[in-house]
């Protein structure tokens, strides 16, 4: 597309789009989900505590409330995503070859998404009382 | 201060520590056998072991990260308040862990 007969000068071509020539989207993305952990952080710690000692009947009759399962799933949403970012953040920093960093980036994506789907399952599956 | 490199490990610990979370949400909605089974780990040594030290990544890691947004609005960058969150961090995550473990006896030691 942008090859040598584009008229742009390379600089302009990757101007404000950084070493990951994509932009700054994941370093917002992480600091997104991160303010919003620091919000959900309380009323998450409070829900876990309310859990403890529980049997599975009543574990479950508190995860299906409305409230509940609204502020879990928001939490799973910010803490896989930024799961996602930064453990990429830490394989492009170590591994260097190629071919293994982006078979353990595509690992990373299929761990993360594959948690998040099962925990956003459960809570669905609590929810409606199935 | 070198804890950068703790930030990065406790969120590594945090990665992984997720798959507890996980398997503790999809046990509720599996079953009381399911249920019981995460009971009986998280009631062991070894599993209160990892709840206390995923505890204290979770704690650590937040006040750390507090740290790093604080940065990230372009204060704190002072020699003596680079020490100071950095101490801080260290620790707020370390009295907020024995806090909540405090709290969660009281509550759930009741029960």
């Amino acid at each position: 597309m942008s090859g040598p007969s584009s008229m742009r000068t390379p600089l302009a071509r990757v101007r404000s789009l950084g070493a990951s020539h994509s932009g700054t989207s994941d370093f917002w993305r992480q600091r997104l989900t991160a303010a919003a952990m620091v919000l959900l952080i309380v009323p998450v710690i409070v829900v876990v505590i309310m859990l403890l000692g529980r049997n599975q009947a009543g574990a479950a009759q508190i995860l299906g409330s409305l409230p509940i399962a609204i502020i879990l799933l928001l939490f799973i949403v910010a803490s896989t995503w930024h799961m996602k970012i930064g453990m990429q953040v830490v394989i492009e920093d170590y591994v260097h070859h190629e071919k293994l960093k982006l078979a353990s980036i595509m690992a990373n994506n299929f761990f993360c998404f594959a948690v998040a789907t099962a925990s956003i399952y459960a809570i669905l599956k609590l929810s409606s009382g199935v | 201060m070198a804890l950068s490199i703790v930030h990065r490990a406790t969120g590594i610990a945090l990665y992984f520590g997720t798959l507890l979370l996980a398997w503790w949400l999809i046990a509720a909605a599996s079953g009381p056998t399911a249920y019981a089974n995460v009971q009986a780990f998280t009631g062991s040594f070894i599993g209160k072991l990892i709840v206390f030290g995923y505890t204290w990544s979770l704690m650590h890691h937040l006040f750390s990260g507090i740290r790093h947004l604080v940065w990230d609005l372009g204060y704190g960058f002072k020699a003596n308040e680079r020490e100071a969150l950095s101490w801080g961090a260290l620790v707020a995550g370390i009295s907020l862990t024995v806090l909540v473990w405090i709290i969660a006896y009281a509550v759930g030691g009741g029960r």
